[in-house]
């Protein structure tokens, strides 16, 4: 039979996948057509990645069939993927380090040969095709994280791939980088491949893709041509009902300094300066947006700020109620959390810093108070009464205080973990990536909470990715570029453009990650 | 159906938590399991299995001197056990509980060859030795926890070289200042107020450990030593971040693990050997980590898994002996049945789904 390409290149029926109880993936029904951009969309824990993950041989369905071009076909590995022309992007890159673009290229690929030469000319030609920019030649150390994205995208291109699945790609990438991953997507799209993208971030979904299709709690809710969809109906069809999508940004009525850093300089383990001659002043009442490309140094500066990372130069001062000044350099992260410099939202891995995954809400509590009680023993009245006003206050979903945090939706890690940071109120409140990985609805409910304690004069640092959140929720936003402040603006009066301009630039000299 | 039949014949799925009634229906299972595979062994060294089953039980249990016999044999794989828990909560892989018992057994020797004879009060001499005996566990143990929390040199290998000096030093001693009759290579029994007193036809070392089980579950669970401990092994950061000393923990679990081992080096020469020879600790310390693992990490389960593992390795040295049946298959009967009470463990957390029966869940 001669093959003809039909516009339908993967169809989905009644695909279900679970995991012990929980249920990821129930009677899915999907096309994914060539010539077109799938957006799909869901909240968090909506199994999303979970579908792609069996359509790209990681996973094997439990249940219901996967066609290609019309055929049944069973996808046992990643390599069966590859053969079916299906390739995906994952959120994490598997990359060599020490390999040229080329060679990560053609790993794992066994043609009898190694033509670097060949593949070079066969990578350049991908390049020019979709506009790509890259040198084959170039080590992935040197890459920038956009660079590297683009050796997985060309990788996966270069095995032929048809069906392209994208797992968040934007999650790491500037607004400009975006736009130029989305020029390549368009390019791909009309050069008939099917293109699948993984997001979260509806501005995007409305900007690239042709369809939406959309899950809910693992269950398929539908498809809807982007055209007709808004960002609001695309929310309400996500949650399931109608959410309010806008952040209030109260004015404070009298912010006074409350944490003014000076020169701030810390160097890493290899000798190499992770934030550099950094000054800022975060006042009460405020919310100040940090931005960057990930791996400017906001993770170096929220560890500096609380004590866990050794400070080469600068101050830290502290202005307390009174009129008294404390320099928080030198201190303990235990000091510096007596005084109320309390940290909100955990980084990268929420469960690596701030909680322990094994234990229940209780013993999470008692990490702050862990050294009350009397003699050798500790005690767990208080930590209990505070993880049972959480647990109600927050409306955490959670079967008891005792039930191992770990096995909690993201959205309620969350919850926990700020709940017992708030419950102090401390003066100083920092935070980082607060709404990473989180769904909508969870998301405003974080932002809500963060405008609470901002308007009971709180200072609150919200390092931040999503641009266009940073530019609703903030007072002023601190830009920094490859450890050093490229600018600080003020967010009522600034564009997505210019910070995105200040994140690769100080002072006219190109930043790097 | 090409595509039924493309799928993989067995997959595995992460299972979430299972109902505690089936957890042990698997656990006894496995021991069905291994009973029916160590019949192999014995069958082909041409005896009955049926029979040498029989005789494994009858010989733990059957008279009092077995039982005493048995018991004397969980005591050090019981206290050893509670002396590595913490270090594993902690996630700090202690694998040097063996030295740690011998350099016990070397420090309380120290006190019974030296100052015994100068000591009237036999209790005054024990709680010497024992006192002894802690310090030269807690030493032992120390010093990779020291280089741990300062250079983070890796523990597992370190603890583990530690064992090999720990055991040269007693060869030393054996062949050279502590040796009785020149040329014998034997350290001469322990005066009488230098032994462990019998109870119930046992060295007292029994009623030790069952103390020691309560004061390692108190500890584990409700002091903030305790706290710190599983919060250091579940996150590194978080417990930095929390404003724990990290390192000091880390060397103060070590020093504390490595004092029980050091008693139990003591119970070793005191009661059960009455002196100190370089096979002392005789692997407890390695079999201690089987009985940590099984009963994870529970104190009071510990009790019945040192006591399983006691039958099993008393039960194959009656085998031996009535049935001369080699010492090397008495092992690996003993080897099997330890292999499959670990290995169903990996059942208890995976479930297979062979092809073609996609709804039924196949139990191991």
């Amino acid at each position: 039979m001669q093959k003809v390409q039909s516009k339908c290149a993967i169809e989905l029926k009644g695909i279900t996948k679970t995991f012990g109880k929980v249920v990821a993936n129930d009677d899915i029904n999907l096309s994914i057509n060539r010539g077109e951009i799938l957006c799909l969309l869901g909240e968090n824990g909506s199994g999303k990645t979970t579908l792609m993950n069996m359509l790209s041989g990681i996973y094997q369905p439990d249940g219901g069939e996967i066609f290609k071009d019309g055929e049944p076909v069973a996808i046992r590995s990643p390599r069966d993927a590859f053969d079916l022309g299906i390739g995906m992007i994952h959120q994490h890159y598997h990359l060599v380090d020490v390999f040229t673009a080329a060679q990560n290229i053609i790993l794992g690929l066994d043609d009898g040969k190694m033509d670097l030469g060949a593949v070079n000319e066969k990578v350049k030609e991908i390049c020019d095709r979709y506009g790509f920019d890259i040198d084959p030649k170039k080590k992935v150390y040197d890459m920038s994280v956009s660079q590297k994205q683009t050796v997985e995208i060309v990788k996966v291109l270069y095995r032929g791939a048809e069906i392209l699945i994208l797992d968040e790609p934007t999650a790491v990438l500037t607004p400009q980088e975006t736009d130029k991953l989305f020029a390549v997507l368009r390019n791909m799209k009309a050069d008939n491949k099917a293109i699948v993208l993984i997001t979260h971030k509806l501005a995007e979904v409305l900007d690239v893709s042709d369809k939406v299709a959309i899950l809910r709690k693992g269950k398929y809710i539908g498809t809807v041509d982007t055209k007709t969809a808004t960002a609001q109906s695309l929310t309400d069809m996500m949650v399931g009902r109608s959410v309010k999508l806008n952040i209030d940004r109260p004015l404070y009525s009298n912010p006074k300094d409350k944490l003014v850093i000076e020169n701030l300089t810390v160097v890493d383990g290899e000798g190499i300066k992770k934030l550099d001659s950094v000054t800022f002043t975060a006042k009460s009442g405020e919310i100040l947006g940090v931005a960057g490309i990930a791996g400017s140094g906001q993770k170096e500066l929220l560890e500096s700020i609380s004590g866990l990372y050794p400070i080469m130069e600068g101050s830290i001062l502290f202005n307390g109620d009174d009129g008294s000044q404390i320099e928080l350099v030198g201190k303990t992260p235990m000091q510096i959390r007596n005084i109320g410099v309390g940290m909100g939202f955990v980084p990268e891995d929420r469960l690596g810093m701030g909680l322990v995954g094994s234990m229940g809400m209780t013993n999470n509590m008692m990490l702050r108070s862990w050294r009350h009680g009397n003699g050798m023993f500790f005690n767990k009245k208080a930590p209990q009464a505070l993880a049972e006003k959480v647990w109600d206050e927050l409306e955490v979903v959670t079967p008891s205080t005792e039930f191992p945090v770990r096995r909690m939706s993201g959205g309620n890690i969350q919850k926990v973990l700020v709940g017992r940071e708030i419950a102090s109120k401390p003066p100083v409140l920092l935070t980082a990536y607060a709404v990473r990985g989180l769904d909508i609805n969870t998301s405003y409910a974080i932002y809500n909470l963060l405008t609470e304690q901002k308007m009971s004069g709180a200072a609150v640092l919200y390092i931040g990715e999503e641009l266009d959140v940073l530019l609703e929720l903030c007072d002023r936003i601190l830009v920094l570029c490859g450890g050093k402040v490229s600018g600080i603006v003020d967010a009522r009066n600034t564009t997505k453009e210019e910070i995105g301009f200040m994140m690769t630039t100080v002072g006219g000299k190109g930043g790097k990650e | 159906m090409t595509n039924e039949s493309k799928t993989p014949l067995i997959r595995l799925a992460k299972r979430d938590a299972m109902d505690p009634k089936k957890v042990w229906a698997i656990r006894i299972g496995s021991i069905v399991v291994a009973l029916i595979l160590g019949m192999i062994p014995i069958l082909m060294a041409g005896k009955n299995p049926f029979q040498s089953y029989g005789i494994m039980i009858s010989g733990a249990l059957s008279k009092p001197g077995y039982i005493r016999q048995t018991v004397k044999k969980a005591i050090p794989l019981l206290g050893c056990a509670l002396a590595i828990a913490p270090c594993f909560k902690m996630k700090f892989w202690n694998i040097g509980a063996e030295g740690q018992i011998t350099m016990g057994a070397i420090f309380a020797s120290f006190i019974s060859i030296n100052l015994a004879s100068h000591i009237q009060s036999r209790f005054i001499v024990l709680v010497l030795m024992m006192l002894a005996g802690a310090l030269g566990g807690a030493l032992w143990a120390f010093i990779p926890g020291f280089f741990k929390a300062k250079y983070n040199t890796n523990e597992t290998l370190f603890t583990l070289m530690m064992n090999y000096i720990a055991i040269g030093i007693v060869r030393w001693l054996q062949g050279g200042p502590w040796e009785g009759r020149p040329g014998t290579q034997i350290i001469p029994m322990f005066p009488d107020n230098a032994r462990l007193p019998n109870v119930f036809g046992v060295y007292c070392g029994w009623i030790i450990v069952l103390v020691l089980v309560v004061l390692v579950h108190i500890y584990m669970n409700y002091t903030k030593h305790g706290y710190e401990v599983a919060v250091i092994g579940d996150s590194l950061n978080t417990a930095r971040y929390a404003g724990m000393n990290v390192g000091w923990v880390m060397m103060r679990t070590m020093l504390l693990s490595g004092a029980i081992s050091g008693v139990v080096g003591w119970m070793l020469v005191s009661g059960a050997n009455g002196t100190l020879n370089s096979d002392v600790a005789g692997g407890v310390g390695f079999t201690s980590i089987t009985v940590a693992w099984l009963s994870q990490l529970n104190s009071f389960a510990m009790i019945i898994i040192a006591s399983i593992l006691a039958i099993i390795d008393k039960g194959s040295a009656t085998l031996q002996t009535k049935l001369s049946v080699p010492a090397s298959v008495a092992e690996i009967v003993s080897g099997i049945l330890l292999f499959c009470m670990l290995g169903c463990e990996f059942f208890i957390n995976y479930k297979l789904i062979f092809r073609g029966k996609k709804d039924k869940e196949v139990q191991a």
